[in-house]
């Protein structure tokens, strides 16, 4: 796959500034580390499907969150 | 030699959404001194359900994958709540997010309208529960013990409702007894489970006598001096209480009324004592 060139955008992950090179919501989650592991995510307030993340521009100003399973009552 | 029976009569069995659990007692998985107590503390409980949660993972962090790990351990299924969540659209999104992590449908509604007393955005959560049973979900919504509320739950698709018992990690037990009662008697044939504010195995025993069907407990569980015999006291009140429910609970009365017989007392055709007042 193509990997496209662009400048870089400053986005909010888990509500703090990141300024990334990453094109798509999939790029972002690998450039963040968590690969294959069982995260979820939304953009904007709305939720990405795993298999959607490659498809998903990102855009300035993105508001993402990445969650995974923790304790919970 | 006495040969005890174990507490195990065949209490009637408890479903929700067409599924059999062994266990009422659900349990949440927060708070507890450490993982290992946690993972104790399910198996002690015999909880069939664990509540879990999502939050935010650190980039290259692996927090998730540790707890999902430990609670499939258990063997427990697992119910998402969206705790924390202010409106209709955040508790929809964690939803969604929570049945890909999870790979279950149900889900444990949330949307909570105060900081302080944690109570249920009413409007909100009628709002989210019409949504996602549209989108397929199996929702437990945390509600009020309000009638008409319940009624708007169950008119848009929910199958069960958790009514609060007091707020959420206060210990109070039940503060309204009378409108849990009410919602009970009300609706008959609905799984009610009482999430929320439960603080002694007493209290959980009290609401499943009142006819609930079943309990969800965590902070008095996590927070107990020794949360792994504590989980297995609020078992045993669960099931007792259960199991006095189906056996029938006599009716209060305003004056006493002898338990012993009163023919054939003796001395009874003797007048009563001359120094007792009013009985002249």
């Amino acid at each position: 796959m193509a990997v496209e060139t662009r400048s870089c955008s400053d986005i909010l992950v888990n509500g703090v500034p990141v300024t990334t090179e990453a094109a798509t919501l999939a790029a972002l989650v690998a450039e963040l580390g968590h690969g294959d592991a069982r995260v979820a995510t939304a953009r904007n307030g709305d939720f990405v499907p795993a298999r959607v993340r490659g498809a998903t521009q990102l855009a300035p100003g993105d508001r993402i969150e990445i969650v995974s399973p923790r304790h919970g009552g | 030699m006495n040969v005890i029976e174990p507490h195990a009569k065949p209490q009637k069995p408890f479903a929700l959404y067409g599924v059999d659990l062994a266990s009422r007692l659900l349990l949440g998985t927060a708070q507890y001194p450490s993982p290992d107590v946690l993972a104790r503390a399910v198996e002690a409980s015999g909880a069939s359900i664990v509540t879990v949660a999502l939050r935010r993972e650190q980039a290259r962090g692996r927090k998730g994958e540790r707890f999902l790990e430990l609670i499939e351990a258990t063997g427990a299924r697992v119910l998402p709540n969206t705790a924390g969540c202010r409106t209709a659209k955040e508790a929809i999104t964690t939803a969604h997010m929570a049945r890909e992590v999870f790979g279950t449908d149900w889900v444990k509604l949330e949307v909570i309208a105060n900081d302080d007393t944690l109570q249920p955005e009413v409007f909100g959560l009628v709002e989210a529960a019409a949504a996602l049973t549209q989108d397929g979900f199996k929702v437990l919504p945390y509600t009020t013990e309000d009638l008409s509320i319940a009624e708007r739950l169950l008119a848009v698709g929910c199958e069960v409702l958790m009514p609060w018992g007091s707020p959420i990690g206060s210990g109070r037990g039940l503060a309204n007894r009378y409108a849990l009662q009410s919602l009970r008697a009300y609706f008959p044939g609905v799984p009610l489970i009482i999430d929320a504010g439960i603080g002694a195995p007493s209290h959980a025993a009290d609401a499943m006598e009142m006819g609930y069907d079943a309990v969800l407990i965590n902070t008095a569980v996590a927070k107990a001096g020794a949360p792994v015999p504590m989980a297995a006291a609020f078992a045993q009140a669960i099931e007792a209480g259960r199991e006095a429910f189906e056996a029938g609970l006599m009716g209060v009365r305003d004056m006493a009324s002898p338990s012993t017989p009163v023919a054939g007392t003796p001395f009874f055709d003797l007048p009563p004592p001359a120094n007792k007042p009013g009985n002249d």
